[in-house]
């Protein structure tokens, strides 16, 4: 009935799980208790879980991103102290215990954090950004959003139930076969991963026909905003690649389910095949996260350096080739295979041949900046921080890409914190830069500057101090993923990293402060976006009212040129268009469609990792026979009358002067 | 770069304007799911010959179990079903609801014809010893040609959907984008399938 399902697999021995488990227990009928108290059930379902515009479906994305950060910062916490203990002695960490931290550390930072807040920004800013008043299918967009919670409700639950991968966070073979991992720990992962890699390619597709059909009359090609540009091009590497996921993780299951020999030490099974195709994947990847971020950037640097963007067609140049070459350089991750130095050369030459279009855009954003006249917000200061962190990243990343030094630097600390380097300085500075820069757009409401600026200078300073010293013990010859050592040389720069982790502590708590204060103050003077363009913006997202009005443009803007509405500014024109009649709107309806598809698939996920197959099968048939049912639903749009537009606009309008009169 | 190329785009949420989108969008699900094939493809390249005693492809051939007729027949049941749909699409232009539906049972009929006699090379396959799970290369095989199956069964619950739907709702203008998207899967698996036949089955034969 239950599969391979029983008491003993919860962790009930386990002090840290039980006291995280009552942790989450006591927040989540705390939550569910404050929800009924405000009796904001129907609303919370309603308006936000069976949502197709685009706007909240972005808001959930980000919040999952940031709840999964949380989990995973955890993880990392738990990992420095455990190094900075376990110098001759074992710590407090048992390794299998230790293995799940840095496997589901890894996972749930990138393929539930980044990626979740990376499709976030997606939704927020793109339609925005053209002019449109909704994505191309938004029932789709929908059900991208809970096919990725799905997968990261699946890696939570490992904690309680059962156990998580002990394989690392790509599950490499023959580890993650079922000869060397029997548990259910890399079916979670798996699951996990499938799933929510599905949603992600129906993103892509989503947000390529978006800006492919959608874009505003006159925004031709080369006036698409930047960060527009960069969703392009990480969209493009989503659907090749993402596929290269699909096939490597779907070989592995079934070697793991139907005992095939895909990737297994016997009969034929060939480990470097799954290493290829995965890194097919896992190194565009990458590029998938920082693009996006390169474009926050791209659009925040010119509004606060109060002049057009330094090289916008270089840019958009740049932008496509790293994209083309994000596709020629996988093998760098594994020189050691044993390929050959004419395979290995090539590799590597491609790889640091991307260093040159990367380069072109840090020129850019320095050259926009010189003689600008820069205001020092909170985002420009991630801004800043992001190209000197970067950089570093940038240049021991183009070490790593020598062949030689990296069969020296394969798999060592060295490796941890190159990829940090980039990952945080560029992923996430460039994210948390954008949420700072899009915040009122989105919310309403301005987030503390102070704050922020703390939370940056936590982070960056945290930042050196954690990952100096990998460099150093990955020099000294300290590997990855290690337990515990007995390495005298190695301790003291791992008590500095872990000193540098609780420093990043600070700044997440700063962070966290800036949003709970904002959304305290949202509604107060001096807090609260009334014109919907508080930093002088240069984009069309900026020309609507904050938070855009559910259907974003009651006149579909006509752009003239490129930074649309700095130039509609410059020149007197109303973007709105406030003085033509409105019209009737029609916009398409919420669904639950796309909620209990979503869930389903975590049953389905469920009860697949611990082969209750009746379950799977079951979930199964419903997934299928809702997408039928769907298929027949009639009347999936609503009209917003043009009296009620009218009304929204109007009243846009007066609140736009009464600032403007005090 | 011209300017009229994007002047149709715009933010409009009229019926058809969006299920026109629906067959751009999915002209890239396509391009992705033939990425997916091509990783198949590539498994199966690296991993053939890897038969560690399990039969061998040429032993069942030689021993009559592998026979090239069948694989001859279940191209040409696929081919013709493609033929068939395209038949169904040229009536469905014409508004003509009946010669829509008698076409697209043609094919649904043929497809079905390919999938029984795959089930059936199968089985007779694995009754032979050559299992998915006794050697790398049958591994690749089973999961490249049938994961070729299994988008043909997903076609088929498409069709049998769009047929009812066809049945009850006509061939407006409101059908048109739905028939193209399958349209345009059954065509591409058709594709896939001869890469199949010549990579798989005649590489094989030689």
């Amino acid at each position: 009935m239950l599969g391979i399902l029983s008491l003993k697999d919860i962790p009930y021995n386990v002090p840290i799980l039980v006291g995280t488990f009552v942790g989450v227990a006591i927040i989540g009928l705390a939550v569910l208790f404050a929800i009924t108290y405000y009796g904001k059930w129907t609303v919370l379902f309603k308006n936000w879980l069976f949502s197709v515009d685009h706007k909240r479906i972005g808001i959930m994305y980000i919040v999952l991103a940031l709840v999964m950060l949380f989990r995973g910062f955890c993880d990392a916490l738990m990992m420095r102290t455990q190094q900075a203990i376990a110098f001759d002695s074992p710590g407090y960490l048992p390794p299998h215990h230790y293995d799940q931290i840095f496997t589901a550390h890894g996972t749930i930072m990138i393929f539930f954090m980044a990626m979740a807040f990376m499709q976030g920004l997606f939704n927020l800013i793109v339609p925005l950004q053209i002019g449109a008043r909704d994505v191309a299918f938004p029932f789709l967009n929908s059900l991208s959003f809970w096919l990725t919670t799905a997968g990261a409700i699946l890696v939570n639950i490992s904690l309680f139930i059962g156990e998580f991968s002990t394989a690392g966070w790509l599950a490499y073979p023959p580890v993650s076969e079922l000869q060397f991992s029997p548990g259910v720990g890399v079916d979670y992962y798996i699951w996990a991963v499938q799933i929510s890699g599905i949603g992600t390619v129906l993103t892509a597709v989503n947000f390529m026909t978006t800006m492919c059909k959608m874009r505003a009359p006159g925004m031709t090609w080369m006036r698409l905003p930047v960060f527009c540009w960069t969703v392009f091009a990480a969209c493009i590497m989503i659907y090749t690649t993402f596929p290269a996921l699909t096939v490597s993780i779907a070989e592995l299951t079934l070697d793991r389910y139907l005992g095939m020999h895909f990737f297994t030490n016997e009969l034929g099974g060939n480990v470097m095949l799954y290493l290829n195709l995965i890194w097919a994947w896992g190194h565009p990847e990458v590029y998938i996260l920082v693009i996006p971020a390169f474009g926050c950037f791209s659009e925040l640097v010119p509004v606060f350096c109060k002049k057009p963007l330094f090289g916008y067609a270089t840019m958009v140049y740049a932008t496509l080739t790293i994209t083309v070459l994000s596709l020629l350089v996988w093998v760098h991750h594994f020189f050691t295979m044993g390929a050959g130095a004419n395979v290995n050369s090539f590799f590597g030459i491609m790889t640091m041949i991307i260093a040159i279009p990367t380069g072109v855009k840090i020129f850019n954003w320095l050259f926009t900046m010189y003689r600008g006249r820069i205001e020092f917000t909170a985002p420009m200061y991630w801004t800043i921080g992001f190209m000197i962190v970067f950089v570093i990243g940038g240049m021991t990343g183009v070490m790593l890409a020598i062949p030689a030094s990296d069969f020296v630097l394969h798999n060592s600390e060295f490796l941890i914190a190159h990829f940090h380097n980039t990952i945080i300085g560029g992923v996430y500075f460039g994210y948390i830069a954008g949420m700072n820069f899009w915040a009122p757009k989105v919310t309403g409401f301005k987030m503390s500057q102070g704050l922020g600026k703390a939370a940056f200078w936590f982070w960056f300073f945290g930042f050196f101090l954690s990952f100096v010293p990998l460099y150093i013990t990955g020099f000294d010859g300290m590997v990855r993923r290690l337990n515990h050592y007995d390495n005298p040389d190695w301790h003291f720069w791992l008590i500095i990293a872990c000193v540098g982790a609780f420093c990043i502590l600070c700044g997440v708590v700063c962070q966290l402060t800036q949003i709970f204060l904002g959304i305290w103050n949202m509604d107060k003077p001096g807090h609260k976006d009334i014109t919907g363009d508080p930093w002088d913006g240069r984009t069309l997202e900026w020309s609507t009212s904050s938070p855009a009005p559910i259907y974003n443009f009651a006149h579909i803007p006509v752009v003239h040129a490129r930074d649309a509405f700095a130039y509609d500014k410059e020149h007197g024109i109303d973007t709105r268009r406030t003085s033509e009649p409105y019209q009737d709107i029609i916009m398409p309806k919420n669904t639950s469609a796309g909620f209990f598809i979503g869930m389903l698939s975590f049953v389905f996920g469920f009860a697949a990792v611990w082969h209750i197959w009746w379950l799977a099968i079951v979930a199964g048939i419903l997934m299928l026979l809702i997408v039928i049912g769907y298929s027949f639903k009639e009347d999936k749009e609503f009209v917003i009358p043009a009296a009620e537009v009218e009304r929204i606009e109007k009243e846009h309008s007066r609140n736009i002067m009464t600032q403007v009169a005090e | 770069m011209s300017e009229n190329s994007t002047m149709t785009a715009n933010g409009g949420h009229h019926e058809h304007e969006h299920e026109n989108h629906s067959v751009f969008g999915f002209w890239l699900y396509l391009m992705s799911d033939c990425v997916i094939f091509g990783c198949l493809f590539a498994s199966y390249a690296v991993l053939h010959g890897q038969f560690f005693g399990a039969p061998t492809f040429k032993e069942l051939l030689h021993a009559g179990d592998i026979e090239f007729s069948t694989v001859a027949y279940e191209t040409a049941l696929l081919l013709l079903s493609s033929l068939t749909f395209g038949f169904a699409m040229l009536s469905a232009h014409k508004g003509n609801r009946s010669g829509t539906l008698l076409w697209m049972v043609v094919s649904a009929v043929l497809g079905a014809g390919f999938l029984g006699l795959e089930i059936k090379e199968f089985m007779h396959l694995i009754s032979k010893g050559a299992t998915p799970e006794s050697c790398a290369h049958w591994s690749a095989f089973f999961t490249l040609v049938g994961t070729h199956g299994l988008h043909v069964t997903i076609g088929l619950i498409w069709m049998i959907v769009l047929m009812i739907q066809v049945a009850t709702k006509g061939v407006g203008s409101h059908m048109m984008p739905r028939l193209t998207c399958l349209s345009l899967f059954w065509h591409f698996l058709d594709i896939i399938w001869i890469c199949v036949f010549s990579f798989v089955y005649l590489l094989s034969m030689l």
